[in-house]
């Protein structure tokens, strides 16, 4: 019998098997923010164990709560930026180099295939995207990570996922995952790794892959993860190049990962994206999951545009497209918080944030903000928030508002018309 | 080793989110003390909001739910808001992986019983006590109500036992790794 990608990748960083359940990995990076690693830094001071199994391994950001809005998240920050320089960890990053977590860590090439990556962040399977075995953790397994290099799962089994035929314009990465959500749920993923394949995601970019493995957490899976190939080595060449002799040297070297062709699933889903038309969720659940056709003309009084799922350069490019020469609707309030300086700077050269800007939009600095109501646009009470993020749990943005999950391109129609909208009738 | 089991909240919902237990705008302490008022703060049932702070909620030691609690952020603070409130014990048809293992990190315990026994609790009327019995792995529910106690048998993983035993992951870790 053959094996998965995350099989082999179980293989090659087994520390432990505690039982024939249960596994314990040897981590290449654990990656740290402000908001779940102050309790656990805090902790190992308190037990005399403040040290790091290998700086280099451990990668640390701001990026939930940046500038900071308080006293509170001032000392997390703190904390964090201590702690960093206490240990020498080099890979920290700061206000004025700081980003959003998953968008910032993979741009800095740090995720490569076959590589083992926790966070204290439910989001850090969007690095399965990369070949990678990426788990988001609790504070408890990272403050482990920290110490000890290891972190324990129950070993999960692999669902097949593969996505086929030819996305339509106007439909995205994000569209496909919403899709997706709806059919396997919120729990179905449960202790389980979600491996996208087929030839839509052979087809699409980093960014995209990245958009799709981020939600796979929303599904309940331990990991969402794609087979590293050519497009992979083309994205991380920069940080590769003195590692092969060639990107074709490279791309046979990831093959190593891939799934064998007998490798075992525990179920395999197919999806044909041909006639998929733009999706967003209704309610609190991030599977319920409507074409948007079916709910066009309702309210919105926020727009969001950013985060680990959607902002990117290439999903500020998807906006623009529909922004440029267009106004915000009067009664719509427009952000958008390009995830990551790299990405702020590109849509700068590019003129993206002048359109975002001419549109009436606010351009915020990279942060987590707003997704998760910490700060920089949290909702008053029976708001409702057209946004590219990826939860809509009761609450989530502000006490009593609501978010719509949608693509960066129908976020932008909403912001035009004011009401959610299919945003294909401003593409041509 | 931690005590578990006393009186029991009954939450009739699946798919409870981290968020729901413990808002992300409590994100900013650093004192898991903090949290303890803002436990199943934006917690929805039926579609309303849950009346948090009641005195049934301020004596529960027990949570009881259904399918994929926990679901969501892996913010440990889920876990802490119900250690601060002297809950160390949920039940639940099934859990969202990080939960799970958030609960067995620190040495307190999710246990998964199957849908029918799920419903059995549910089923009990007055005040309801659940206890555990971690060796023989068999909880008892007694409602104030009935006469006969609710027996389930439980199977919890032997690596999380091993974890209850030790106080958590980062004293089993500090020890074997």
């Amino acid at each position: 019998m053959g094996k998965t990608i995350a099989q082999k990748i179980f293989d090659a960083h087994l520390r432990d098997t505690p039982t024939p359940e249960n596994m314990v990995l040897d981590l290449d990076v654990v990656m740290c923010h402000e908001i779940t690693t102050p309790i656990a830094i805090m902790d190992l001071v308190d037990k005399n164990m403040d040290s790091v199994f290998d700086p280099a391994k451990i990668k640390a950001v701001i990026d939930h709560v940046t500038p900071a809005k308080d006293s509170k998240t001032a000392m997390q920050g703190k904390i964090l930026r201590d702690w960093a320089r206490r240990h020498n960890i080099v890979d920290f990053f700061d206000i004025g180099a700081n980003g959003v977590c998953h968008a910032l860590f993979p741009e800095k090439g740090f995720i490569r295939p076959g590589y083992t990556v926790i966070m204290g962040d439910s989001h850090t399977c969007t690095h399965g995207a990369f070949g990678a075995f990426a788990a988001g953790v609790g504070t408890t397994d990272l403050e482990v990570g920290i110490y000890k290099g290891v972190c324990s799962f129950r070993t999960p089994k692999t669902m097949r996922i593969v996505i086929n035929g030819r996305v339509p314009k106007g439909v995205s990465a994000k569209d496909v995952i919403l899709h997706i959500l709806k059919q396997v749920t919120v729990g179905g993923g449960t202790d389980r790794i979600i491996e996208f394949t087929g030839e839509v995601v052979e087809n699409f970019t980093m960014a995209q892959r990245m958009t799709l493995c981020n939600m796979a957490v929303e599904a309940g899976a331990t990991s969402g993860i794609c087979m590293p190939d050519a497009i992979t080595a083309e994205y991380l060449w920069p940080f590769i190049e003195e590692e092969y002799s060639s990107l074709d040297d490279a791309v046979a070297d990831f093959s190593r990962w891939h799934s064998d062709e007998n490798a075992e699933y525990e179920q395999t889903l197919t999806v044909d994206v041909t006639s998929l038309v733009p999706q967003m969720t209704v309610g609190f659940k991030p599977d319920q999951v409507v074409d948007i056709s079916e709910v066009e003309g309702g309210p919105v009084d926020q727009v969001y545009i950013g985060s680990c799922t959607n902002g990117r350069i290439e999903d500020l490019r998807d906006a623009a497209e529909i922004l440029q020469g267009r106004k915000l609707a009067a009664t719509v309030r427009g952000i958008v918080t390009p995830a990551t300086p790299k990405v702020y700077s590109e849509a700068l050269e590019e003129g993206i944030l002048k359109i975002f800007i001419d549109a009436g939009f606010c351009v915020l600095n990279p942060t987590c903000g707003a997704c998760l109501g910490m700060s920089s646009g949290v909702l008053a009470e029976g708001e409702i928030c057209a946004s590219t993020t990826n939860r809509n749990f009761n609450g989530r943005m502000g006490k009593g508002g609501m978010v719509h999950l949608m693509s960066p391109y129908s976020a932008a129609a909403a912001a035009v018309t004011g009401k959610i909208t299919d945003p294909r009738k401003f593409l041509a | 080793m931690k005590t578990f089991g006393g009186p029991a909240l009954f939450l009739d919902r699946s798919d409870i989110n981290t968020d729901e237990i413990i808002p992300a705008r409590y994100l900013t302490e650093i004192s898991k003390t903090a949290l303890q008022p803002h436990l199943l703060e934006d917690l929805l049932i039926d579609g309303r909001p849950f009346v948090h702070g009641s005195p049934a909620m301020k004596k529960a030691r027990v949570i009881v739910s259904r399918k994929n609690f926990g679901c969501g952020s892996s913010r440990e603070h889920a876990v802490w808001a119900f250690e601060v409130n002297a809950i160390n014990l949920v039940i639940a048809e099934s859990f969202a992986r990080i939960f799970r293992q958030n609960m067995f990190n620190c040495g307190i315990l999710a246990v998964e019983l199957p849908g029918r026994e799920i419903e059995t609790l549910f089923a009990l009327r007055g005040t309801v006590t659940i206890d555990v019995d971690l060796d023989k792995e068999i909880l008892t529910a007694c409602s104030s109500e009935a006469a006969d106690p609710v027996k389930c048998g439980f199977s919890l993983n032997p690596f999380d036992k091993e974890l209850i035993a030790a106080g958590g992951w980062l004293a089993y870790a500090d020890q074997k790794y």
